[in-house]
């Protein structure tokens, strides 16, 4: 069990890494890695939500959706945009300065498809809720990972000489791509601990 | 040109209405397109239980119920729920062998696999992946790769299935490998092993209720 | 149709094949454009579910435009799309099983396609119906075109067909990466740097043009 659990951490962070194999999230990834500090802020801010989220979905997909499954995407919808609210007003309440600091990402995240997408993806895998929980954990520091990485490269970028026709959202994708290639050397790890 | 302000009433009503035809016609949507999907998904479920016990004809669903096992009579559109084995039989009505789903972590992500076993000889007799998600060229020959696939053939489960190097398999427990993708082939292995390790002991007693059956 | 309204519709359908394309100018909806088109095919089933929703929900909020209050307006876009994909999800999944197989939740995904909402709230919220519908099909034409050419790239380059059919010949060792997820970055990357190019090309050309055209104004001794 306990194997397993590790093993979807895993897979969620590195092996199947939201942004870079399931290209889910690329709004932000392209959108505010110009700064590491945004990035890194606005990847704390998706854990956050992404956790809440999957727990959610899971009570959804067990006590609601079995009795009215075409229900199931509007309904995840709406617990994400609530979530978002939620999540707003509870970091307005207790920590002003870090409302002031992720003000303006929080509710980007509503449109944020990888929150869709881990609501969606958990409950088609039938993960119960500790493993639901564990696989948002891992999607959203898998997510993190992917913003920091891309923040530090796009800024080292941004001083070295480029070609001009590749410069701009080109460089940005050869980049991702690269980084994609690195993500897929994880394929594999913790392949054994399931036994 | 200035905008009246909306009462919240307005808003509600205009919120509620949207939900409310949106439901009505997603209903619709359900009701005309549900049996169709089911339907797909058992054919998928029972075509897949066939080709994994060659020489069956006839496949039956069967579930434990409270540790007995049971037949599933439920409508043949409709997928039997998770957890179900499935019986195929020969022509002549014998018990070929069982079907039984299992999953689990492959090199990238979840494998899903059915296998077909002989609970008579205590052989695996086939095996199809039925969802992978393994590198393109190399680790999703285990889908269709033909030596591989007939290392399943007939494949001994007793001490436990073992995988070797492509080319070494002796014994008729052994399974060869695909050259450039051991990982995946180990990973289809020890899914199988897993699940036999819960079901041998149970389907014993399947089997011999699903022979009873027979002629049925 | 009166003429203008017929020339103004036919630029609105215009724009987004090429000039305003979703992916390759505005890079919006980027997630199937590289999550689905390891394959030629799947590409094509993505860009008629997308193109369906997306003219959908268009014709649907432009009627309804002067009924919804501003205030609640984007949940009601939300909503209309969110119940035209669960219709196109279990459409999909009775009449084509196998496609719906292999696309798994990237349908449902449509939703959060920021191409859907984004032409909602840019110019369905704003226009008549008959325009909101060219505009629509004119994103989903240009958008089922970015998809179509990233697929096609892909499925060429990492497996030597195209729709299933063996183009390049059996020597050509399949360029595997490509239909791996890096692939998707990669192809869209070489795209754009090849409209840069071809861009640039067309720009050095016209300024040589004028240059020329300069060049024997002078030399033929100006204007009378």
């Amino acid at each position: 069990m306990r194997g397993e659990l590790i093993w979807i951490f895993a897979s969620a962070c590195l092996i199947n890494n939201f942004t870079l194999t399931y290209f889910l999230g690329l709004c932000p990834f392209f959108g505010v890695t110009g700064r590491l500090a945004t990035a890194l802020r606005l990847g704390l801010a998706n854990i956050f939500v992404m956790t809440i989220t999957a727990g959610a979905a899971w009570l959804l997909e067990r006590f609601v959706l079995p009795w009215v499954p075409y229900l199931r995407l509007i309904s995840f919808i709406l617990v994400i945009a609530s979530t978002v609210q939620f999540v707003e007003m509870l970091i307005r309440k207790t920590s002003p300065a870090l409302f002031r600091a992720l003000g303006i990402y929080l509710p980007l995240i509503t449109t944020n498809c990888a929150i869709l997408g881990l609501a969606l993806f958990a409950t088609n895998r039938g993960y119960g809720l500790l493993a639901s929980v564990i696989y948002a954990l891992g999607a959203g520091v898998g997510l993190l990972l992917a913003l920091v990485l891309m923040a530090s490269l796009r800024e080292e970028a941004a001083l070295a000489p480029v070609p001009r026709l590749v410069r701009g959202t080109a460089l940005s994708f050869f980049v991702a791509g690269i980084l994609s290639l690195a993500f897929m050397g994880f394929a594999g790890l913790f392949h054994g601990v399931v036994e | 040109m200035r905008e009246r302000e909306p009462g919240p009433w307005r808003l509600i009503l205009t919120l509620g209405g949207a939900g409310w035809l949106a439901g009505a016609l997603l209903v619709g949507v359900y009701l005309a397109t549900d049996p169709s999907i089911q339907r797909n998904r058992a054919r998928a479920l029972f075509a897949a239980a066939q080709r994994v016990l060659p020489g069956a004809e006839r496949i039956e669903a069967w579930l434990f119920k409270e540790g007995e096992p049971v037949r599933y009579e439920g409508p043949r559109d409709v997928p039997p729920p998770p957890g179900a084995l499935f019986a195929g039989y020969g022509p002549d009505g014998t018990l070929v062998g069982v079907a039984i789903p299992a999953e689990g972590p492959g090199f990238q992500d979840t494998i899903r696999l059915v296998y077909g076993f002989d609970p008579q000889r205590r052989l695996v007799i086939g095996l199809e992946v039925l969802e992978s998600r393994e590198t393109p060229g190399l680790g999703d020959k285990i889908a269709y790769d033909p030596d591989f696939l007939a290392n399943f053939g007939a494949l001994e489960v007793e001490p436990e299935v073992v995988a070797v190097r492509r080319g070494e398999k002796r014994r008729p427990h052994e399974v060869d490998c695909i050259t450039g993708a051991t990982i995946s082939s180990e990973a289809v292995v020890a899914i199988l092993n897993r699940s036999l390790e819960a079901w041998l002991p149970r389907l014993e007693r399947a089997a011999e209720r699903m022979r009873e059956r027979t002629g049925a | 149709m009166s003429g203008p309204v017929r020339e103004s519709a036919w630029r609105e359908f215009a724009k987004g094949w090429w000039r305003e394309n979703p992916v390759f100018i505005a890079v919006l909806g980027l997630c199937p454009a590289l999550a689905v088109t390891a394959s030629l095919r799947n590409a094509l089933v993505m860009s008629g579910a997308t193109a369906f929703v997306l003219i959908g929900a268009s014709l649907v909020v432009s009627a309804l435009r002067h009924v919804v209050p501003r205030q609640v307006r984007i949940s009601v876009y939300i909503v209309v799309i969110a119940t035209l994909v669960t219709a196109v999800d279990f459409a999909l999944a009775a009449w084509m099983p196998v496609a719906h197989r292999e696309l798994g939740a990237f349908i449902a995904l449509i939703v959060v396609n920021c191409l859907i909402l984004g032409r909602q709230e840019a110019f369905a919220s704003k226009n008549r119906p008959v325009l909101a519908l060219a505009d629509a099909a004119g994103m989903a034409g240009g958008f089922a075109l970015s998809l179509c050419m990233i697929g096609a790239v892909r499925e060429l380059l990492g497996n030597g067909r195209v729709l299933g059919l063996r183009v390049l010949p059996a020597a050509y060792e399949p360029w595997a990466v490509m239909i791996l997820p890096p692939g998707g970055f990669f192809a869209l990357g070489l795209l754009l740097t090849v409209f840069a190019w071809l861009r640039e090309r067309a720009e050095q050309r016209r300024r040589a043009e004028q240059a020329r055209v300069a060049a024997a104004a002078r030399s033929g001794g100006g204007a009378p």
